[in-house]
């Protein structure tokens, strides 16, 4: 079953997840809109003072949640970490469960207890604590492989969370195993606010072929490029029954949570060329796309419209 | 039968009646079958579901996490006590929080069993009772076996549950023969206890009201306290009611507040260091509770730097 598929039986509104039927590249290109807009209205919502706390918005980065879970089908499993709501948004579409659930409203996901980075709906997790979901991820990898299922378990971690002695715990394990485990690792450059030059030693996807992990990388912000790097790598470990691991080196063109940039300026903005939305809106008829962004604004505002009377 | 047989057996008997668990650890794997020999003949009878890990203890807990995230037993061997401190972070940053932030939508069932304690000459960093740093994690169980509660029913107990558990088990007790009802020497058994928490084990030669002190320990500490209390009716007929708990925490207050109410005098023994200690957690709750009904300061026995 196709990820658009599994969209229109488990929920949501197709002005955000787009309809069956939907050309491809219209529907990767709302996908993205959606998650984009989610976040900005999410620190819109901060600035009006109807949320507290923190959250980790993943604006530049919505084109790999977006392209991997074309590739992922009903039973896999997504474990992801406190930049998790793009991951969220692109597999399961439900705005609503994930706004309430930051707003701590009852009627979210968790009822308002797990907060931003605290999410748990079917096929999906989250904790915001860094590294600890890998073996997690693993296990659940490892049930799959009991079960006698082709179900994958994914994972996905920044650069940052590499500091981590887990992860390497896990891979060694996992490869041992030949656990059905797919780790996404999202190179954004930054860990927080400590460029990785200062944090990380070494070549990135070496730590995976250390272990056998066969390695899909990739450096881009083009939806149709992680499409294809994510078909190779989720394909690959289906038909190994094994791990695997897809390295996609990506920018975050937002703060790490909020109001804590001090990336330079001049950085930031030369990466804004690199939007995912503008690179690849640009295969989307203007009109077309004019009409997916009012049909995205208008599904959030349906949202936070009744969110906001929870 | 020895404790650490009677673990084994506990352990083959849950692989056999429950499909759901899954059993690993380092070293665990037969003709070794573990550094305490509590797995031996688990990998040979169970191949698929008894696994034996690198030595990565967090990634042992973690893998735990997910299978109990995904519907599984695990029940995992964390080789000394003293490596539960590798497993920190999962246990209380992950195992014990799945079920609570995500509002029950999941349950992480994990048991993690550990051998505990000193009095074998492994050293400072094979002998500790780190226990006492897990006791008071929300949502965590944290239970120590005995001479006198028998494992089956503690691992029934703990797979018909939701709660994680930490299962701490002190080495000395691994050689020692298990109690059945009756037999605690010359003294007699109680069991009391609130529902859903294994019995607080009851030992005393004559009626409690006749008991001069309520002791509480647990482990191998209880059977250390149950022999010196037993010289102490005999050499000195000075009588206490011993009592030992299988839960560590949360505490199960009311059998204990029944005795202490009785004596009037408590005295807890553990082998973790002093201080901060699962004594003092004891001492404070049936301070609180039995104020001006103690006859005396209650006392904590515990070493203060091992």
């Amino acid at each position: 079953m196709t990820a658009s598929l599994q969209a229109l039986e488990r929920r949501v509104d197709e002005r955000l997840m787009g309809s069956f039927g939907e050309p491809r590249d219209a529907r990767l290109y709302r996908r993205m809109r959606f998650i984009r807009r989610f976040e900005e209205t999410l620190l819109g919502l901060f600035e009006e003072g109807l949320l507290n706390g923190t959250t980790h918005a993943c604006i530049g980065q919505e084109a790999d949640a977006v392209g991997l879970v074309e590739h992922l089908r009903e039973g896999d499993h997504l474990f992801s970490n406190h930049r998790c709501h793009g991951h969220f948004l692109a597999w399961t579409g439900d705005a609503f469960g994930l706004l309430a659930e930051i707003m701590g409203k009852p009627a979210g996901l968790c009822a308002g207890i797990g907060g931003s980075q605290h999410i748990c709906a079917p096929g999906f997790k989250s904790n915001g604590v860094q590294g600890g979901i890998v073996p997690a991820a693993a296990g659940i990898a490892l049930a799959e492989q009991l079960r006698g299922s082709d179900a994958l378990s994914v994972v996905f971690l920044g650069d940052g969370t590499l500091g981590e002695g887990v992860v390497y715990e896990t891979l060694n394990l996992a490869a041992l195993w030949q656990l059905p485990l797919l780790v996404v690792l999202e190179d954004n450059g930054w860990s927080q606010s400590t460029p990785s030059g200062l944090n990380l030693a070494g070549d990135i996807a070496a730590r995976f072929t250390a272990f056998g992990l066969q390695v899909v990388e990739v450096d881009t912000t083009d939806v149709l490029g992680i499409d294809a790097a994510a078909d190779e790598a989720v394909s690959g470990c289906r038909a190994r029954r094994g791990p695997g691991a897809l390295l996609i080196h990506t920018y975050r063109l937002c703060h790490h949570s909020k109001n804590d940039d001090n990336r330079p300026v001049e950085e930031v903005q030369r990466r804004w060329r690199y939007d995912p939305l503008a690179v690849h809106g640009t295969r989307l008829d203007p009109a077309d796309a004019a009409g997916i962004d009012t049909e995205v604004e208008d599904a959030l505002e349906d949202c936070v419209n009744r969110v906001r009377q929870l | 039968m020895i404790y650490a047989r009677a673990l084994g057996d506990t352990l083959h008997h849950t692989l056999e009646t429950d499909p759901r668990v899954v059993v690993l650890g380092e070293d665990i794997l037969d003709p070794y079958g573990g550094a305490f020999k509590v797995t031996r003949g688990l990998s040979t009878d169970f191949p698929e579901r008894v696994r034996t890990t690198p030595i990565s203890e967090a990634a042992i807990a973690g893998v735990s996490a997910g299978l109990a995230l995904a519907g599984f037993r695990p029940i995992a061997e964390i080789m000394f006590g003293d490596f539960l401190a590798l497993c920190f972070d999962q246990l209380a940053n992950h195992i014990s929080k799945y079920g609570a932030m995500y509002d029950g939508a999941a349950a992480c069932p994990v048991v993690i069993r550990t051998p505990s304690g000193g009095g074998r000459g492994y050293g400072p960093t094979h002998s500790q009772s780190l226990e006492k740093h897990f006791l008071g994690i929300p949502h965590l169980r944290v239970v120590a076996g005995s001479l006198w509660h028998d494992p089956v029913t503690l691992f029934d107990d703990f797979l018909a549950g939701d709660a994680p558990v930490l299962h701490i088990e002190h080495k000395l007790l691994y050689p020692l023969q298990v109690a059945t009802d009756g037999e605690a020497g010359v003294a007699a058994i109680g069991r009391d206890g609130s529902r859903g928490v294994p019995p607080t084990v009851s030992i005393r030669l004559v009626p409690r009201e006749d008991c001069a002190v309520t002791v509480i320990a647990y482990g191998y500490q209880a059977e250390l306290a149950r022999r010196v209390l037993e010289r102490l009716a005999l050499e000195e007929e000075i009588f206490a009611e011993l009592l030992v708990p299988a839960q560590l925490s949360p505490v199960d207050w009311d059998p204990l507040e029944r005795s202490v109410a009785a004596t009037g005098s408590l005295l807890t023994v553990e082998e973790s260091t002093g201080g901060w200690s699962w004594g003092t957690e004891i001492v404070a709750g049936m301070g609180s509770r039995l104020f001006g009904r103690l006859r005396r300061a209650p006392a904590v026995l515990a070493p203060h730097r091992t």
